[in-house]
């Protein structure tokens, strides 16, 4: 019974710890409890959260992508680009969707074919995606984006439109995951990728998968970043992967592969998102800023490692029930 | 009286719902082998670790030559003189073999340099002593497992251990070694060293054992001197039932052919490989470590290659190229490596059971969860798979209830032909005779078993044939009716060679 208890604690945590920094914010600022301040966090957090997606799907898998920023850069400022000489916002969107998947079809190859750690194929990534949206846009910023701004600025009644197209990411993403073949793959591959093979797991498959999704969340984060900014920025965005990264793992997702949920990477990004924003509010210095958030990301991960080392000291020897009990409310039924 | 080198006094220990050990009084005699028996989940690695100082006991005390002590942590077990050999190796691949052998305790000199010279010196003189052929400079992932595992013995030795632990010493080692083994143990005991060894092989317990406790549900059940005791009377304490029939093999008809191979070749593998398997038939493949059988066995399922070769199921030629083409078309096989090839330790075990059927779940765009729910509890069921819930963690289950969850993910694929290998090492009796009884279903229900097992006994109780490997060939095959142990071993051996005829 108090297992069970202290189990859902554990299981609910991010949520509790996400509620609990609301709470906070509110008390720490007269200004954040207001319709305007929240959806402008959700805006702002928008292009953080397409990111974690990716991220997150990557660590699922055992992986990691650090070439975030540039590719959304790349993909920005070519889709800016494509937009300014044919005015089609159809055009753009395909540019850059294209974009984002070709780099991360580039990632995959060296991370599926040739084994090169992810690490060290998406840095390379990181660094040439940038090259190449420098050297098109001869390091100059694209001015004055005309009607391209709506998908970072536009607003549908009251909620903005980056705001919706997450809603919508968000509720595919978590189909994907809990719901198809691809979403348990990755589970097994990063939980154990030797057994998921051996379990007849295509694994190279998911990898592509992973980073192609990965691709397009990148592709439509570049175009709502240089909207928002009403320019293409071949020097914006740097240091995005780590945005990404520190929103997954914030909400759970374990660097050791095979652990990680939707929900707690929302609640992950939100909880980001409100300690920025309450210190913005209450005027806390940039720099300060930047330290608190480095210091959150180890906090995280420290934190998910000495859950984990405790786990696998508590290993359960004896007495174990028989599945088919049917006493507990999880067990399965037997009708 | 003899004496009494070490001694537990109500030990008790639980584990958050669960109770692992309760008052456990257990006392271990100067030079002598006290053997430790006990199903998977008995509360044997507990105990032992508790002496180790991994864990901390609840209550209870532990002596030392009838001195209290108070072990907190293992650098204290090994100022006391205890070590333990575990049963997963502590080792570091990348390092040297001396250096292994050293491993937190290399001797420095007054700056803190430490003293290579002495190292190499000791080292070469262990290996020798111990007859070891290897460089003391080899690194020790060029070594086999079977070496390893010698040397870990031999480091517990040479930290002057008065009490050294075994838990399951023999589970990946040659019987060539296990004789080198017991030799080695032998001595040690003249010596006056303490040895408690916890195996599932009765037949070395009895070799080597002269007390023998049996533990059984975190309690101590009996402890006799070995010459007091009979087999079955220990595995009937450690079950608390009379098992009937060790091996429960039924008669079952026998079909149409499901599995043929000819002349599969991998060069330096294995070749030359022929065998067949028909619906309903138990095919056994004997050999020493090392003889090429589950290398063989991976490159039928389509997890490693080969190069020559047909492979036939249900007498169609078929070149499978990845595992999942061959669940496909009904062929499975089962890992011997349980933790590096089958579970997904962070997963749960019903993730873990549906996961190679999972296109029977998730189709059309849906999940189907009720079904898959449904589908696995029925098979939990029926191979009586013991855990606390359906979203159980499958590294927190012992290692007999993996195996069976593991038995569940290939049997909700519904296989036409079963490649078992190792399918009952390192699980307790009461589990391993479940797995035998589940092998007799499977054939019962049409379906053809190859199993690989380096147990001489379950192959014999188990198959209706039995092919026996050596150094990459099929050097022979017997069958139901000349089955003897001493046959297999020879052509395991090489001494006899009937060219896979």
């Amino acid at each position: 019974m108090k297992t069970n208890v202290s189990h859902y604690l554990q299981k609910y945590s991010i949520y509790i710890v996400l509620v609990a920094m609301f709470i906070c914010c509110s008390l720490l600022s007269p200004y954040f409890l207001n319709t305007n301040n929240l959806i402008n966090v959700s805006r702002q957090l928008s292009v953080g959260m397409l990111i974690a997606y990716g991220e997150m799907l990557l660590i699922i898998s055992g992986f990691l992508d650090l070439s975030v920023g540039s590719v959304l850069a790349l993909s920005g400022v070519l889709s800016v680009s494509a937009y300014q000489s044919t005015g089609s916002m159809a055009v753009a969107l395909l540019v850059a969707l294209t974009v984002g998947v070709a780099c991360n079809l580039v990632n995959a190859f060296f991370v599926g074919n040739c084994n090169v750690p992810a690490f060290i194929a998406t840095l390379g990534m990181q660094q040439a995606a940038r090259g190449i949206a420098l050297y098109y846009t001869n390091g100059q910023n694209i001015l004055q984006l005309g009607d391209f701004v709506n998908i970072g600025r536009g607003m549908v009644g009251p909620i903005p439109v980056p705001v919706i197209l997450v809603i919508v990411v968000t509720a595919v993403v978590w189909y994907m995951l809990n719901n198809t073949r691809y979403g348990r793959s990755i589970y097994a591959i990063g939980g154990n990728r030797n057994a998921a093979e051996a379990s007849g797991i295509n694994s190279r498959r998911s990898i592509y998968k992973s980073y192609i999704i990965n691709g397009l969340l990148v592709g439509l984060a570049g175009m709502i970043f240089m909207a928002r900014n009403n320019s293409g920025l071949p020097n914006g965005a740097v240091g995005y992967e780590m945005t990404g990264l520190t929103a997954a793992i914030v909400g759970g997702t374990s660097f050791t592969g095979g652990i990680g949920t939707v929900g707690g990477t929302v609640a992950g990004a939100f909880i980001i998102g409100f300690l920025e924003n309450v210190m913005n509010l209450m005027g806390v210095n940039a720099y300060i800023q930047q330290i608190v958030q480095g210091s959150i990301i180890v906090l995280a991960v420290t934190f998910d490692v000495l859950n984990s080392q405790k786990k696998t000291k508590k290993v359960i020897i004896a007495k174990e029930q028989p599945a088919g009990s049917g006493n507990k409310p999880k067990s399965p039924s037997a009708k | 009286m003899d004496d009494i080198k070490m001694r537990v006094s109500g030990v008790e220990k639980s584990f958050p719902g669960v109770k692992a050990l309760s008052n456990i009084d257990f006392a271990v005699r100067k030079g002598t082998v006290h053997a430790l028996c006990g199903e998977n989940g008995a509360g044997k690695s507990t105990l032992m670790k508790i002496i180790m100082g991994i864990y901390k006991a609840d209550r209870g005390q532990i002596f030392i030559d009838e001195k209290p002590v108070e072990i907190k942590n293992p650098i204290q077990a090994k100022d006391l003189g205890i070590s333990m050999i575990a049963q997963e190796l502590n080792y570091v691949p990348e390092l040297s073999v001396e250096e292994n052998l050293f491993l937190g305790r290399l001797p420095v000199n007054g700056f803190g340099k430490v003293d290579w010279r002495r190292v190499r010196r000791e080292a070469i003189s262990f290996l020798r002593e111990e007859g070891l052929s290897y460089a003391p400079d080899q690194k020790l992932k060029s070594l086999t497992v079977s070496d390893i595992q010698m040397l870990e013995i031999i480091k517990a030795i040479t930290n002057n251990s008065q009490i050294i632990i075994m838990d399951e010493p023999t589970s990946s080692i040659t019987d060539r070694e296990v004789g080198l083994l017991f030799d080695k143990i032998a001595e040690l005991k003249a010596k006056g060293v303490s040895i408690i060894y916890i195996s599932h092989k009765m037949n070395e317990v009895f070799r080597i054992a002269d007390d023998i406790t049996v533990l059984r549900d975190g309690s101590v059940v009996s402890t006799d001197r070995a010459c007091d005791l009979d087999l079955d009377t220990v595995i009937q304490r450690m079950v608390g039932r009379k098992i009937a029939n060790v091996y429960p093999k039924e008669e079952v008809p026998i079909g149409d052919m499901a599995l043929e191979i000819k002349n599969l070749e991998r060069e330096g593998i294995f070749e030359d490989i022929s065998f067949h398997v028909k619906k309903g038939e138990i095919v056994g493949f004997a050999g020493l470590v090392g003889a090429g059988r589950t290398e063989t066995m991976r490159a039928i399922f389509g997890l490693d290659r080969y190069d020559r070769g047909q492979v036939l199921i249900d007498g169609r030629e078929e070149r499978l190229g990845s595992p999942e083409e061959s669940i496909k078309k009904g062929l499975i096989m089962l890992s011997e490596n349980r933790r590096e090839e089958g579970i997904i330790p962070p997963r749960s075990v019903e993730e873990n059971a549906s996961l190679a059927a999972l296109r029977n779940y998730i189709f059309g765009g849906f999940a189907h969860r009720r079904k898959e729910r449904q589908d696995v509890g029925d098979m939990f069921r029926k191979m009586n798979v013991k855990a606390p819930s359906m979203e159980t963690e499958i590294s927190k289950l012992s290692g007999g209830n993996q195996q069976k969850v593991l038995l569940a993910r290939w049997m909700l694929c519904d296989p036409k032909i079963m490649i078992l290998d190792e399918p009952t090492r390192g699980i307790d009796v009461g589990a391993k005779f479940e797995i035998y009884k589940l092998m007799t279903d499977m054939v019962s229900e049409g379906r053809a078993v190859v199993m690989v097992s380096s147990e001489l006994p379950e192959l014999i109780g188990m198959c209706d044939r039995i092919y026996i490997m050596c150094r990459g060939r099929i050097t022979g095959c017997i069958e139901k009716d000349d089955f003897t142990q001493e046959a297999i071993m020879r052509f395991a051996t090489g001494v006899a060679d009937m060219g896979g005829k």
